[in-house]
């Protein structure tokens, strides 16, 4: 195989690597904190697409200018659902919060579908078709603005996580939820506050998507399996992990599409899971289990 | 809930009523909706003995389902073998795959979370894998020729079918309780509740999972080989997608987990929503699968033990 195939591909397979990481940047922190496996992940961005996309068509606003209304939006979205949704649903059981998850997902999916129909909906922008020119390979500019975002937005989780006294407070309530309590930590407002992050940065995501992706209902099945892939490659819990994850799927896809072809070559994704959930549980990177 | 006294009353009684439906049915739509819910209901009884009796919650049942279908058209359609002979092979071919999926899983030891979103992958591979290899048709799926004769799996009559799919799924629900009132049921059952304390008692954990998972695998298989002679196509993206997944677990947990008739009710409680919403929107897609997913969170939210647990609630209501 020659390079001037295989670079290109390659560097294509890294954009939308970082696409995959920052749908997977909120899937990871709503499960470190919360241990809630998320499964609406996929069908709240599929919402955030929908968002972007009639704030596009409807007044005309540009998906990255869409950015500060989307984002606090999905936030209080993020933080109503769990405050009155998964909360009072969940019981305290692993299982039934992964349940409640699925059929918040059935019903945005499905409600979706009947009124936006099945239709493959994209947006026009003016810079959609520009290209950056790197030597090596073409880049479309929405790409590279997703790639620098998603770097810019795994920083500023891991600032808010690290080196703020939110951050202090929600890594309490991650490593001991009573013990958090018992120093006036309010968690189940932690918990609201970090469905809402994690929802927010989907919104972000959608903002940085839609300029070079489309939008269906159906669009969040082909993230969700994908965000859990990176968020188990790289570590449950880690932003890091996420990052490098999300950058690793991507290659590991547009390798996968080169070798195998386009049907088969989604293959390596589902492989790479199976094998990581059965063989190293904690990710690549992790150290222990959270 | 259920004393077992009553339960061996209540399955010949529940299996006559299901017998005599086609005379208040007709022969028509209702009796085609009927022959589905008790596809579905079969289905759905599967996945409650992995899922309500072991409490290893599979999002993936469509591994099985479309396994099953898969190898019962590929080999009428290849290599002419007949299908009733495919039901034997579908359902051979669901157990290995169960075994397979569960040795692999329960071996390292995936649990909760990790177990359901493992067998989502499962399905997604095989979805992937049927929609590239050649003999499975590929992504435009797969025809059965109609060839209607009872040797052949294809009835002339919809009371052909729905006699058909009653017998596969009395066949569930007695293995059901035949696993309900055995030693393995027992276990399997003390693993769904402790798994440690299962394992202090001496129970081989593995053994009964792995047990439990090539069960319901081959009966969610059977389900499988029933859809495919019943509509007589089959692509990956039914065999193999998250609705038939969906729709295995949200029946039970609807109807109530680990319970010997949750599965039947809850499909059935599914089937008349499904029709009340197809009535009220004229057909329009998606709206029946929103309200059953309204549905599985307004039953885990009040009804942790679903309709068969409030029904058991309000039995004994009325006799405290």
């Amino acid at each position: 195989m020659n390079a001037s195939i295989l670079v290109p591909a390659l560097v294509n397979g890294l954009t939308t690597g970082a696409i995959y990481a920052l749908v997977a940047l909120g899937l990871t922190l709503i499960y470190g904190v919360l241990h809630i496996i998320n499964f609406a992940h996929g069908s709240v961005l599929m919402l955030a697409l929908y968002g972007v996309y009639f704030l596009n068509t409807g007044l005309g606003i540009d998906p990255y200018l869409a950015l500060p209304i989307a984002v606090p939006a999905f936030f209080i979205l993020g933080y109503v659902l769990q405050r009155g949704v998964i909360e009072h649903t969940a019981h305290g059981r692993d299982q039934n919060i992964l349940l409640v998850t699925l059929g918040l997902s059935i019903i945005m999916d499905n409600l979706a579908l009947y009124f936006w129909r099945s239709d493959t909906r994209t947006i026009d922008v003016p810079y959609g078709f520009d290209v950056i020119d790197l030597g090596v390979a073409l880049v479309p500019v929405p790409r590279a603005v997703a790639f620098g975002a998603a770097l810019a937005i795994a920083a500023a989780l891991w600032f808010l996580i690290g080196r703020t006294d939110l951050g202090r407070a929600i890594r309490a309530v991650a490593r001991e939820r009573q013990g958090a309590r018992l120093m006036g930590i309010d968690v189940e407002h932690i918990y609201g506050l970090c469905f809402g992050i994690g929802t927010a940065v989907l919104a972000a995501a959608a903002c940085l998507l839609l300029p070079s992706f489309y939008v269906t209902p159906q669009v969040g099945h082909a993230f969700v399996l994908v965000a859990f892939t990176t968020v188990v490659l790289g570590g449950m819990g880690s932003f890091t992990g996420a990052l490098a994850g999300g950058l690793i799927l991507g290659v590991v896809e547009a390798a996968g599409g080169l070798i195998l072809g386009e049907s088969l070559g989604q293959i390596g994704i589902f492989v790479i899971f199976i094998l990581v959930l059965l063989f190293r549980p904690t990710g690549l990177f992790g150290g222990k289990p959270a | 809930m259920m004393s077992d006294r009553v339960k061996l009353i209540a399955v010949p009684i529940v299996l006559a009523v299901l017998a005599a439906a086609p005379l208040a049915l007709g022969t028509g739509y209702w009796l085609g909706l009927a022959t589905t819910t008790l596809m579905f209901a079969l289905l759905a009884q599967a996945w409650n003995l992995l899922g309500g009796y072991g409490g290893q919650f599979s999002f993936g049942h469509a591994l099985f389902f479309g396994t099953g279908g898969y190898v019962t058209a590929v080999l009428q359609v290849r290599l002419g073998v007949d299908p009733w002979t495919g039901l034997v092979a579908g359902t051979a071919a669901g157990a290995a795959v169960g075994a397979f999926c569960g040795a692999l899983s329960f071996r390292y030891g995936l649990k909760g979370s990790y177990f359901a979103l493992v067998t989502l992958a499962f399905a997604e591979v095989f979805r992937i894998l049927a929609t590239s290899v050649p003999f499975t048709g590929g992504g435009a799926g797969i025809l059965i020729p109609l060839k209607v004769s009872a040797g052949n799996f294809q009835f002339a009559d919809k009371a052909g079918f729905y006699y058909a799919v009653l017998i596969l799924f009395a066949i569930s629900l007695l293995v059901t309780l035949a696993v309900e009132r055995s030693r393995f049921g027992t276990y399997l059952v003390a693993v769904r509740e402790n798994e440690a304390a299962a394992a202090a008692l001496g129970i081989n954990i593995f053994r009964v999972k792995l047990g439990a998972i090539t069960l319901s695998g081959a009966l969610a298989a059977l389900a499988g080989v029933f859809y495919t002679q019943f509509y007589l196509y089959l692509d990956p993206h039914i065999a193999y997608g998250a609705g038939i997944s969906v729709e295995a677990l949200l029946a039970p947990i609807i109807g109530g987990l680990g319970t010997l008739f949750g599965p039947l009710i809850g499909a059935i409680v599914m089937r008349v929503l499904g029709e009340l919403a197809h009535g009220w929107t004229g057909g329009a897609p998606g709206l029946s699968l929103a309200l059953f997913g309204l549905l599985l969170i307004i039953v885990l939210r009040f009804l942790p033990d679903g309709i068969v647990g409030l029904i058991a609630r309000l039995g004994r209501r009325r006799h405290a």
